[in-house]
């Protein structure tokens, strides 16, 4: 044996083992978005929603506004169920304040996600996120919600499947918000007036209270985003029955 | 190198082995909590918004509420 073959046969086995090494470590990446990430996200719904019953029971702070921005409740005054439509929701980013249902999904249901507050990379990973700035559930305008398709709990996986016609329900502290599925589209990733309050048009003044939800589209890619349009079709206090979309579930 | 590391790790085969066991478990951790997460966001997983930055710009622009 000579010298040079124990260097290049070295050489080489510390090229394969390298190469065998990366190969097994991108497996782990795989394993890490595709299951870890599930994980992390499942703490963070338990926590969300421990966090929202909790909040929810408590009695409501006298001064909130009845209405993000409207007029603050005289001290004392009982908020009313049936009163405004648009039920005031914790605004904080990355705290949850709604619930999403939607029976088209059947057992996705059975641990609805908590839609918290904004759309940063660690909101995203709690939950579907509402863009700040967008409409509160019921209010005029556009709720817009975006989630993962693929890790993080992957809550928005199935959204290729809604049709039109499909409920979609939002509930929050003191209402339940029905929404029906208008369309779908697929858009570029670039496409930002589909948030806007009358979706399309800049400058129209909106009436409609139209829900709008984004994912990524196709699973595991940027390249487009899967767009699924609503619009509000009931809102109904809570404390009665759950709204008859739910009814079944 | 994993000769190498058999060859330096200590404690004859039980300590070889053990010692092979919390390497590799050190290595799972230090992809697990920090590299993975760290390259995450290079991947395309995560793209689930219409572009955020983009969407900043454009709702100032429109004069739209911001958060």
């Amino acid at each position: 044996m000579s010298r040079t073959g124990d260097v290049v046969r070295t050489g080489l086995r510390g090229f394969g083992q390298t190469l065998i090494t990366l190969g097994l470590v991108m497996l782990l990446f795989c394993f890490y978005e595709l299951k870890v990430t599930n994980l992390v996200t499942a703490r963070e719904q338990g926590q969300l929603t421990e966090d929202l019953t909790a909040r929810w029971a408590e009695p409501r702070v006298v001064g909130t506004p009845v209405e993000p921005g409207g007029p603050v409740a005289a001290p004392g005054t009982p908020v009313e169920p049936g009163g405004p439509v648009a039920a005031p929701v914790a605004r904080q980013l990355g705290s949850g304040f709604a619930i999403l249902r939607i029976p088209r999904l059947g057992r996705w249901n059975d641990k609805p996600p908590v839609v918290v507050e904004g759309v940063g990379v660690e909101d995203l990973k709690k939950g579907p996120g509402h863009i700040p700035g967008t409409a509160l559930p019921g209010e005029i305008g556009n709720v817009v919600l975006s989630g993962h398709r693929t890790t993080y709990g992957a809550p928005f996986n199935r959204f290729d499947e809604l049709q039109p016609g499909d409920a979609v329900v939002l509930e929050t502290r003191d209402m339940w918000f029905t929404y029906e599925v208008t369309g779908s589209d697929i858009v570029a990733p670039t496409a930002v007036e589909v948030t806007l309050p009358v979706p399309g048009n800049p400058t129209a003044t909106p009436t409609k209270r139209l829900l709008t939800m984004t994912t990524c589209n196709p699973e595991y890619s940027a390249r487009q985003r899967l767009i699924i349009s609503a619009e509000m079709v009931s809102a109904e206090p809570k404390g009665g029955a759950a709204p008859i979309a739910l009814q079944g579930l | 190198m994993y000769g190498w590391i058999w060859r330096t790790l200590p404690g004859g085969r039980p300590g070889k082995v053990l010692g092979s066991f919390v390497l590799l478990a050190a290595a799972i951790a230090l992809l697990f909590l920090y590299v993975f997460p760290a390259i995450e966001p290079l991947l395309p997983f995560s793209d689930v918004t219409v572009d955020p930055a983009q969407a900043g710009v454009f709702f100032s622009a429109v004069g739209f509420g911001r958060s």
